[in-house]
């Protein structure tokens, strides 16, 4: 089956959203099961930050797999996958705020000021409500023009959102260096000149 | 809120008879016991944890809910076997401590290579039950057995050069996997000071929960330092060498201004990335306050009297 008719086919978005909501599922099933360890809040604090940014780098990844494949329907999973990156969002931050915080504003507000890898968090956080408000049709069209430069915001959010995970790492950096990797390279590939590069370098091996 | 009972509370029932000491030395002699285990579940060559006896149960304690067992074991910060939480359990099972011995240099009078039997039998092995604060701000309440740090300390006749106590891990990459990638300048070093060291409350721990010392929580022989961050506690003991300078310590190596020296918990002084004013109690989902000292100022806080805390964290 080519890959067209698999990327258009009626049953692609549904699978694309179970997928989305599996990480969610196994983490409520765990829940539940007594799976989630010694540390639950740490775990489901954890899990959903990793879920926000692996979403958000498959959401970035998508334009980069319509050049190399030369096929156009990737983008219709950019919407979708960039709302499930905000979703896990939500659930990140709400269970930071409601655990750690216990639903206390003036105590998360002083965390937010005071530790520089949260202000980073947050950021990426709040700058992610807008893009999710005006990812629909309608908002689109209204904006016209002007949505396109509001969504390039998303490179600034995903910049925050790894920095947030790198700035707190103990001593074992791998994966957020691995995360880190992964952005740089779509990032890059944005800029013209090295678009060009990984284009051909990819064709090249093909 | 600690209690401490004086030894003429300890009722003669719980004085270990002779009988009982003798096993649990032949307990300690973890090899003997593993030949058991082995024929038991020939597939196997893992270390078991299995029963200490003849222990003073409680001697220092705390009205706090003890950790589960399965959490204070599956939860472990140990590099040597990986970073996950999870990893130390996973990656331990086959860590082998038969014929540990420990290496006593520096400034004592009694330096030399020592086996684990050796430095154990003079003593009695108490239970305590002591909070663990880590820095990464969770805590737990765990029954440990052990001896005091001091009274072993003192059969190697420290001289009055020895202002410092440096202990080093288990350095072996086959056996400690997680030695493999360099995370820690290995092997992985601690230290205290000769009267932190000799401080009552610290322990050199041989057990837990009224078992042997799990791999995943520093077998055979680990440090229990409770007013100090996790950290301090080192595992897996090899060495121990009396020094005149304060010693280099792994998380000072790699992280100068985020771990200092002392590490005492001190909820007043943050770790720069973050706050140290609160704890999660592993089994809990808010977090609580942090005390002053883990809890134990009123025993530790004149070892400090003339540091400044915010300098000498």
């Amino acid at each position: 089956m080519a890959l067209s008719t698999v990327l258009k086919s009626a049953w692609a978005k549904p699978v694309v959203h179970l997928l989305c909501l599996v990480p969610l599922l196994l983490l409520v099933w765990a829940a539940f099961n007594d799976g989630l360890g010694a540390n639950p809040v740490e775990k489901l604090t954890r899990e959903t930050g990793q879920w926000t940014l692996r979403l958000l780098l498959l959401t970035l990844a998508l334009s980069p797999l319509r050049q190399w494949t030369g096929e156009g329907a990737w983008i219709r999973f950019r919407r979708m996958l960039g709302l499930y990156s905000y979703f896990y969002c939500c659930c990140h931050f709400s269970i930071w705020f409601i655990a750690d915080h216990s639903l206390d504003l003036g105590d998360m507000f002083e965390d937010i000021v005071k530790r520089p890898y949260i202000t980073l968090g947050f950021s990426a956080f709040v700058l992610l409500l807008p893009l999710a408000l005006t990812s629909n049709r309608a908002m689109l069209r209204r904006l016209g023009r002007k949505w396109k430069p509001l969504h390039r915001l998303v490179y600034l959010i995903l910049a925050l959102g790894i920095a947030h995970f790198l700035w707190q790492v103990k001593a074992d950096y791998l994966e957020a260096e691995i995360y880190a990797i992964i952005a740089v390279v779509l990032l890059l590939h944005r800029v013209s000149p090295f678009k060009r590069l990984t284009l051909k370098s990819f064709t090249a091996a093909r | 809120m600690i209690k401490i009972k004086k030894r003429w509370e300890i009722p003669e029932s719980e004085v270990t008879p002779e009988p009982l000491y003798r096993r649990r030395r032949e307990f300690i002699k973890a090899g003997a016991a593993i030949g058991g285990a082995l024929l038991l579940n020939p597939w196997s060559n893992a270390q078991a944890s299995y029963p200490v006896e003849g222990y003073q149960p409680r001697v220092i304690s705390i009205d706090e809910k003890l950790t589960d067992e399965e959490d204070a074991t599956g939860y472990n910060n140990f590099y040597e076997f990986g970073t996950d939480k999870e990893d130390p359990k996973k990656n331990s099972k086959h860590f082998r401590t038969d014929d540990w011995t420990i290496d006593v240099s520096g400034h004592c009078e009694k330096p030399g290579t020592y086996g684990l039997e050796d430095l154990l039998r003079p003593h009695a092995l108490e239970e305590r039950i002591y909070r663990l604060r880590c820095v990464e701000a969770w805590s737990m309440v765990i029954p440990w057995i052990g001896v005091p740090l001091g009274s072993m300390l003192q059969t190697m006749q420290p001289t009055s050069a020895a202002k410092y106590v440096a202990f080093r891990t288990l350095h072996d990459p086959v056996r400690m996997p997680g030695q493999q990638r360099s995370i820690v300048p290995w092997p992985y070093r601690e230290g205290l000071t000769m009267a932190e060291a000799m401080h009552p409350l610290t322990l050199i721990s041989v057990g837990m929960y009224g078992k042997t010392m799990p791999n995943q929580n520093g077998a055979p022989i680990r440090l229990v330092v409770p007013w100090k961050y996790g950290f301090k506690s080192i595992k897996s003991i090899v060495s121990i060498e009396f020094t005149e300078e304060m010693p280099r310590t792994s998380w000072n190596m790699i992280l100068p201004n985020e771990y200092g020296f002392y590490s005492n918990v001190n909820p007043e002084v943050d770790h720069p990335r973050w706050s140290q004013k609160k704890e999660r109690r592993i089994g809990e989902i808010f977090k609580r306050e942090t005390l002053m000292f883990n809890g134990y100022a009123e025993e530790v806080a004149e070892l400090y009297d003339d540091l400044d805390l915010r300098v000498n964290f």
